[in-house]
């Protein structure tokens, strides 16, 4: 590929020539064939000068660095000096057989269907019920958007602020006369993973509700006045027309969240830190990659943490998009642009 | 019909403001009251934790510890004053808008470049292209982070700005080609004709034609790059390790664990934290919800 990009750019800063010369010459070039050849290297470089840099960034550290951890993965490597300690598949022997693994494979299913089971069914209601004409909506739909927009580290200093044994919560509760319900919200482990939901619902459903609302917004008006016209009460018309005709929408954001949860860190990091969460019940695969890796040193081990949570990504987003998005989508991700 | 993979994205064909629908959209109404009701339950569910961040920077720590959901009584300056008057805030800061803008620019510029190049052209390999840049959204930051900074070590980037700029710029990518490609597919083929009969080279079609025509896209694809490299937290702690390199989400966590027992401070400290980002947010906001609102029906 090299040997043709070479040749074309020879031929290419030739035709440059010609056209920065202006049109006359161009026109004036005797054989058309060889135009036309000229034409198509300059073509050439023209991709390759505006597509190389940004191949080349996103190759070097994007791609890379996800190659590079697959190949660590093979190795007992301590982060410094050369890997040499190649340990072939062990690394994802004991990964498999490891009881913590499996507890933070666990806690991220949990994380994904909970966020799923929750917030899906909220946001369409929240999006049908404020899918009106009414005075105010714009103001509405910015504010249920604040959420989203907040980054992961003050959603999480100040939610944990609020949640601490002596926080805000428990103050409100005793003050609206439900002190019995008084819980130590972060640091009780039947609790914790349910405070984490409690989090992750709020921070992310104002998304889930703009989307579906885009989506309503796609339905047409007279669909709903044709059923009326024939008698459909208000819940079938949401049950035949809205439910079926936001599926795209639905199936989009639900895709969005599970490969989200999958990948979940910053907010469980921050709250519960990277030693207290295995202990809280709230530790996820990204948690316990970083643990294994910065923390403990174990970079090899961490590697292949990395490689096995790329891989049920990868395979669920397979998954997900081949029987699931397969309509939406029509392999846009797969097939490329056509 | 790739541009439906962008259904959540902007649509290139329409205008993207309130009033999409022109003069055809019915004058807004007052709705049931339930609704009205439903709405602020929700609303206040969403602004109430940032309002108790905000509000908590004004009260002192006895008021927090007396009364932990009270309003300020009295209300109290002197945190936000001492925050404001800091250097570490302000450094953290500036930090903060060097890393997001410069992101913001190289993610436009080379995202623009690549993304022009796929919607324009026809070459072989473009189908293998186009999947390359789509595929990275599968490879989230957080699984690459341990090798990428052994690569940001090897460039000589640790606890240097660029070393979180440029992965940054890298990892912003996918998500602006899969957005930028059917706006840029979507200008005319007879404009780039008639730029071609008028002499205009392809480059200076780019140039002239194609930057203009497509700066909606291109405003959206900014403010996602933005807000997510302003909000970014993985990137910094593993690239930058001296205070005076922070961002400011390093700085919110560093500050919260040094003045743990000073809550009162660490609130308004967070508080003006996520300002800018919020300022950013209200001003850019019809671009935002606009655009996803605006989506579907392309």
């Amino acid at each position: 590929m090299s040997d043709t990009l070479g040749t074309d750019t020879a031929a290419d800063r030739q035709s440059q020539g010609t056209a920065g010369a202006g049109d006359a010459a161009a026109s004036a070039s005797p054989a058309p064939a060889v135009r036309r050849r000229s034409g198509r290297g300059r073509m050439r470089l023209e991709i390759a000068v505006l597509s190389g840099p940004p191949i080349i960034v996103f190759v070097a550290f994007v791609i890379f660095p996800v190659v590079l951890a697959a190949y660590y993965g093979f190795y007992k490597w301590q982060g410094y000096g050369a890997a040499t300690d190649w340990v072939g598949l062990n690394n994802y022997r004991l990964i498999l057989t490891d009881p913590a693994f499996q507890q933070v494979l666990w806690h991220s299913l949990m994380i994904l269907v909970l966020s799923l089971v929750i917030q899906g069914p909220l946001a369409i209601i929240l999006a049908i019920l404020l899918n009106q004409r009414i005075r105010g909506r714009a103001i509405i739909r910015v504010l249920i958007f604040v959420p989203y927009v907040i980054s992961e580290v003050i959603v999480g200093t100040g939610w944990s602020l609020m949640l601490q044994s002596t926080g805000a919560a428990n103050d409100l509760l005793k003050h609206i006369g439900l002190g019995s319900l008084q819980k130590d919200w972060i640091a009780d482990p039947k609790l914790a993973i349910w405070t984490l939901m409690a989090i992750i619902s709020w921070k992310y459903i104002g998304f889930a509700v703009i989307l579906m609302l885009a989506g309503l917004q796609s339905i047409p008006d007279e669909l709903f006045e044709a059923a009326q016209i024939d008698g459909a009460s208000y819940w079938q018309m949401q049950r035949r027309i809205t439910l079926p005709l936001l599926g795209p929408t639905i199936r989009i954001w639900a895709f969005l969240s599970i490969i989200g949860s999958l990948q979940l860190f910053d907010l469980v990091y921050i709250i519960w830190g990277q030693y207290v969460s295995g202990t809280a019940g709230t530790s996820t695969m990204a948690i316990y990659m970083v643990a294994q890796g910065r923390s403990a040193g174990n970079y090899g081990y961490g590697s292949a943490v990395a490689v096995v949570m790329f891989l049920i990504t990868l395979i669920v987003a397979l998954i997900y998009q081949r029987f699931v998005l397969r309509r939406d989508l029509r392999g846009a991700i797969t097939e490329g642009v056509s | 019909m790739s541009a439906r993979t962008a259904d959540w994205f902007p649509s290139p064909a329409r205008p993207r403001s309130g009033k999409r629908r022109g003069g055809q959209e019915k004058p807004a109404k007052w709705g049931s009251p339930a609704v009205y009701f439903i709405a602020l339950v929700f609303i206040s569910v969403c602004i109430a934790p940032v309002l108790y961040i905000v509000l908590g920077g004004f009260r002192t720590n006895s008021q927090i510890t007396t009364s932990p959901a009270g309003l300020p009584h009295p209300w109290v300056f002197s945190n936000y004053a001492n925050v404001l008057k800091s250097n570490t805030f302000w450094g953290e800061f500036a930090n903060s808008a060097v890393v997001a803008l410069a992101s913001t620019f190289g993610i436009v510029i080379l995202g623009l470049m690549v993304s022009f190049v796929l919607a324009r052209y026809d070459f072989k390999l473009k189908g293998a292209m186009y999947s390359l840049f789509a595929a990275g959204l599968m490879f989230p930051l957080v699984i690459a982070i341990t090798p990428l900074y052994i690569v940001i070590k090897d460039l000589g980037l640790v606890d240097n700005l660029a070393g979180v700029i440029i992965p940054e710029i890298a990892f912003g990518l996918p998500t602006t080609v899969i957005i930028l490609v059917p706006f840029l597919r979507a200008i005319p083929k007879e404009i780039e004709e008639a730029a071609t009969i008028d002499g205009a080279s392809r480059l200076g079609f780019f140039f002239r034609m194609v930057m203009p025509l497509s700066l909606p896209g291109v405003v959206t694809v900014g403010i996602l790059a933005f807000i997510g490299s302003w909000n970014n937290y993985v990137l910094p702690l593993y690239i930058l390790n001296t205070q005076a390199n922070f961002t400011l989400p390093l700085g919110v966590q560093a500050f919260s664990s040094q003045y743990s027992q000073d809550t009162a401070k660490v609130l308004a400290f967070t508080s003006l934290a996520m300002l800018p980002a919020l300022v950013f947010f209200s001003i850019f906001q019809k671009r935002i919800v606009g655009g996803l609102t605006g989506a579907v029906k392309g």
